[in-house]
């Protein structure tokens, strides 16, 4: 069932490639390689786990997560990156198991979503930058191993008579592969649900010319050619992307907040914690500058890019080291209409390769937080500027207030960024999500020029309540003091559930069926219980016991 | 800010300082007085009528007495005092210090307790509205009144706690309160009991006697709320149910002695036959108050009430006096109950003691309806006559809980429907029956001093004024 005494909090969420353990990071001309090699003992809970056979933790996949960012960010000229195996024979044996079976369940889950989100960057690298990716499977990648292959572009496996592509989850562990392997096996790489089913549940895997013919992996290399033909494909890779050869990389430094025991502060964010009512209060500030001229100008400190980082860590920060915080305040500070020329600027500068890269850093960090299994309270006051960029955080609220006092008008104001460029990972915006039952609607508000007031916004749906100056204090502890006595599961199921309305995508599928399914999995006496496949994984000649009933 | 104030709303909770409560005040206020014109006592609404004013909470204040139109009554917002450090006194929280505030957990949970509460004042308002065309005296005129404008308060003590602590539901629930209207099909009271119209004098008095009595087992049950506004709020508001049922009480007391002389004058032992309730026809209004009250505490095994109890929203009567055990997690309450599918046939179950929150509430209630019927009974007894008045079985005539889909005898024994069909009116006022007693109040009996033939004058007036004292002036 996991345990809940280990340490599992990480001092800090960012790295560098000066200081990987696990991965090499090289250079040639327009082609990276990314080459995992894990080191046994550099676990985060070395004590607990050793990382055999390439096996990873979360601190092997925060690397990664870091090298996927600053290729794009720091190295333009990078149109392909290879992502293989430093070690012989073995790609990657997945998630370590050891490690999973000695973590608690909310890590598990995190982790796991850590880990999906990783994947999903990797595309979204490929479709939105042009940084293409080759997996050069030089031997074994079994389960999150083969499924980090999957979020590749192209996959090439070792012909060697050993080299096999397998997620053996369920007939080895009784769990299910859960980093969206079984979702982008048919889904993406659309193989045939009949042969999937026969794959995913045999061990061993499939090798050679079958994973071909089953579109598993997209060629087979015999070893003596193999790194001929990886940098063959990488070359044809490399000519399908628009990265510009003489752009000049943006160096991303540290953020490194203060952190404390009342939470983390960053530049434009802060994360203030109440452990007695189980909340956070994460504020982000507008930008005290207006943007450069053009995207050449953007620098470090450029505050979309700075801000929307350190939203992302802190969220990265909630996550795995404030597991009792149930309910997050999204509040804003400063001036709206700065955050409106930062958007503006961006929507202009999104044909450069570094102003398209800042905007969907905003976007994949504005994901993190509708992924986020907390509750989401968007609080408009005065003094905020829920504008623009800064408005998805109020349109990602499970519900938001808004002070309706005539003496300290507030006011919530949309621009260019909110018509589409930041979709949610149903691919709509938070906007059309929102307005689902009255798509109409979503035109009208883009239309208008210039704020809300509150009744302006409560009659547009913008927010939920516009409680006034007698009301608000009362309103809010009641809301907050509610959700704190209700099941942290079923809100955590609830929220999920009425966040992704609309259509289904690959991403969402990930999130809310797969990883839904895996969490149950991850409860059940099947795969945890004394007798549990789990439990049981690695202790020879010992047999799970299933209770046979189907569900 | 005219309407709001101090002087014309009698308060002890800082009225003056709280801009909450002025505001949301100001909206209701003039519409409760609508609601009042409209609905209160009808054709009396321009009389001079001597009634109590609760002025502060204190022994001097709560009863202040003098003449006053009704739209023009001073209805007050009253807590009793606080009792300093007061704790949770049962349930899972029992010993933590009680809220000052609505804990956001239970905000929806109280807010129904307090509007189910809230909606039974302005219900029984309306049920009564017109009886002043058929009162037996002037003493009881002014005494329909008092409880009229009483009940007008109470709503008031509930219209504070959600306007106070609610926010906008809270204004939204109080605006309900005054949109309700009594057996109205398309927006009725909640309870069912309160859309019943009560258009005799003898329903009236059974309905103060009964209802109301139900209504302080409630008062008592909330007034050991952990929220500790709606403790104080419901302690205070009993001081004036208390008046309530003295009307039903002696209300039904005086018919009873009436009746009695009556009897023992007629021949043949029939006091229909001079004008007055014969004893089995008064049996028969007791009968269906009793029951359809005893409705009112909702069902014998409710999870409801456990949960009320559990949380320490809803306790038991004087749990304090009457308890040691005020978890009750390990306690189970012996009761009898109908057979799945055969309701004929009773089977004893052991109710886990929360669950049986409401009838252990209910049990209170029986106990202190049966010192009532006593009494009456001691008049019997004094005039020399064999006839008692008895209190039915609770399984009788319901229409809530667990006894509801059955026929039940009044002392208890299951009938088929057959049965219940061919003695119902042996045990319910008849349609003839209720004509008969209507038929005695075709005529306001308003000179002061005098009494309808059917029944005794009270022993004495009202805050020591004689009984022929003027309680309600001729209009002006």
């Amino acid at each position: 069932m996991g345990k809940d005494n280990v340490v599992e909090n990480l001092a800090s969420f960012e790295t560098h490639p000066s200081k990987y353990k696990h991965w090499k990071l090289s250079f040639a001309g327009e082609v990276a390689t990314l080459s995992m090699d894990v080191q046994e003992e550099g676990g985060l809970r070395a004590q607990d786990y050793v990382l055999k056979q390439n096996s990873y933790d979360l601190g092997v996949d925060l690397e990664l997560n870091d090298a996927i960012q600053r290729l794009r960010f720091e190295h333009p000229e990078v149109r392909c990156v290879v992502v293989t195996s430093l070690k012989d024979r073995i790609f990657c044996a997945g998630a370590n198991i050891f490690m999973l079976g000695s973590s608690s369940h909310p890590f598990k889950v995190n982790f796991c979503k850590y880990t999906n989100e990783t994947r999903l960057a990797l595309e979204d690298a490929s479709q939105h930058s042009g940084l293409k990716a080759l997996c050069a499977l030089n031997g074994t990648a079994a389960g999150g191993g083969y499924e980090l292959a999957l979020a590749c572009d192209e996959i090439l496996l070792i012909d060697d008579g050993n080299s096999a592509v397998s997620l053996p989850e369920v007939p080895l562990l009784g769990v299910l592969p859960g980093t969206g392997g079984l979702t982008r096996v048919v889904d993406k790489r659309k193989v045939r649900r009949d042969q999937a089913d026969f794959f995913c549940t045999t061990a061993e895997g499939i090798k050679g010319k079958r994973a071909v013919e089953w579109r598993l992996v997209d060629q087979v290399v015999p070893r003596s050619k193999f790194p001929q033909v990886v940098a063959e494909r990488a070359k044809a890779l490399a000519a399908q992307s628009d990265r510009p050869s003489d752009g000049k990389g943006l160096v991303l430094e540290p953020l490194s907040p203060k952190v404390t025991a009342e939470g983390a502060e960053y530049r434009f964010v802060s994360l203030r914690l109440q452990p007695k009512d189980r909340l956070a209060v994460l504020t982000v500030r507008g930008p005290d500058a207006g943007p450069p001229a053009d995207a050449s100008g953007i620098t470090c400190d450029a505050w979309s890019l700075r801000a929307f980082r350190e939203l992302d860590d802190a969220l990265l920060r909630l996550r795995i080291n404030h597991l009792d915080v149930g309910t997050v305040l999204l509040k804003t500070e400063g001036d709206a209409q700065k955050v409106l020329q930062w958007d503006s600027f961006l929507e202009k500068q999104k044909g450069h390769w570094l102003g398209r890269e800042v905007l969907h850093l905003v976007k994949r960090s504005l994901k993190r937080l509708d992924v986020t299994a907390k509750t989401l309270y968007g609080i408009v006051e005065p003094g905020s500027c829920f504008a623009g960029s800064l408005a998805e955080l109020l349109l990602a609220a499970d519900r938001s207030y808004m002070l309706d006092d005539a003496e300290r008008p507030v006011s919530i104001e949309l621009g260019p960024l909110n018509a589409g460029a930041l979709p949610m990972p149903n691919g709509l915006s938070r906007l059309a999500t929102r307005m689902l039952g009255t798509p109409g609607k979503v035109k009208e508000i883009l239309a208008h020029t210039g704020p809300f007031d509150a009744a302006a916004a409560l009659a547009a749906g913008l927010v939920t309540f516009t409680p006034d100056e007698l009301d608000w204090d009362d309103e809010l502890r009641v809301a907050i003091e509610e959700r704190a006595s209700l099941s942290p599961d079923a809100l955590t199921g609830m929220e999920a559930n009425l966040r992704f309305a609309g259509p289904e995508t690959m991403e969402t599928k990930i999130f809310g069926r797969l990883t839904a399914w895996q969490n149950w999995i991850f409860q059940r006496p099947n795969a945890v219980g004394e007798k549990g496949a789990l439990t049981l994984y690695g202790q020879a000649g010992v047999r799970p016991h299933f209770d046979m009933r189907r569900t | 800010m005219t309407a709001i104030s101090n002087e014309k709303i009698p308060n002890n909770v800082n009225l003056s300082e709280d801009k909450k409560l002025q505001r949301a005040l100001e909206q209701w206020q003039p519409n409760f007085l609508e609601w009042w014109q409209s609905m209160g006592p009808e054709g009396f609404q321009q009389r001079d009528i001597y009634l109590r004013t609760a002025i502060s909470s204190n022994v001097e204040g709560w009863a202040h007495y003098d003449y006053v139109k009704m739209p023009d009554y001073r209805w007050g917002i009253f807590l009793s005092d606080q009792v300093p450090d007061r704790k949770i006194g049962f349930g899972d929280v029992m010993g933590e210090p009680v809220w000052q505030d609505v804990p956001g957990e239970h905000r929806n949970t109280l807010r129904r307790l307090i509007v189910t509460q809230g909606d039974t004042e302005p219900a029984s308002v309306e049920q009564q509205r017109l009886l002043g065309h058929s009162c037996p005296s002037m003493y009881d005129l002014r005494n329909l009144f008092q409880v009229n404008v009483e009940e007008g308060r109470h709503l008031w003590a509930m219209v504070y706690l959600l306007h106070r602590f609610f926010g906008r539901d809270g204004r939204e629930e109080a605006e309900g309160l005054l949109e309700r209207r009594s057996g109205n099909p398309d927006k009725p009271r909640i309870l069912g009991a309160f859309n019943e119209p009560i258009d005799d004098w003898l329903s009236f008095f059974m309905f103060t006697m009964f209802t109301d009595r139900d209504g302080k087992y409630q008062l008592l049950a909330l007034a050991e709320s952990g929220f500790d506004p709606l403790a104080r709020s419901t302690r205070f508001m009993l001081t004036e149910e208390a008046h309530h049922m003295f009307v039903g009480e002696t209300g039904v007391g005086r018919v009873v002695a009436r009746s009695a002389e009556l009897t023992k004058q007629d021949p043949n032992g029939d006091a229909r036959k001079l004008g007055g309730v014969d004893l089995p026809t008064l049996q028969k209004y007791l009968n269906l108050w009793y029951s359809l009250s005893l409705d009112l505490f909702g069902s014998e095994i409710s999870t409801n009430a456990a949960s009320f109890f559990a949380a320490g929203l809803k306790g038991r009567a004087n749990e304090d006096k009457h308890y040691t055990d005020h978890k009750a997690i390990e306690g189970v309450y012996p009761m009898e109950v109908p057979k799945t599918g055969n309701a004929m046939q009773l089977e004893k179950h052991e109710v886990a003691m929360r669950n049986a929150m409401n009838e252990v509430l209910r049990d209170g209630y029986v106990d202190d309806c049966q010192r009532g019927v006593d009494r009456w009974n001691k008049t019997l007894e004094a005039a020399g006559l064999s006839f008692r008045f008895v209190l039915p079985s609770r399984r009788f005539h319901r229409a809530q809980g667990i006894f509801a889909t059955g026929f039940f005898s009044p002392d208890g024994a299951p009938l088929s429907k057959e049965q219940w069909e061919a003695k119902q009116s042996d045990w319910l006022p008849s349609a003839a029956d209720k004509t008969y007693v209507k038929s005695l109040q075709a005529k306001a009996v308003v000179e002061q001093g005098k009494m309808a033939n059917w029944l005794a004058p009270p022993p004495k007036g009202v805050n020591a004024k004689p009984v022929d004292f003027e309680y309600v002036r001729a209009e002006a």
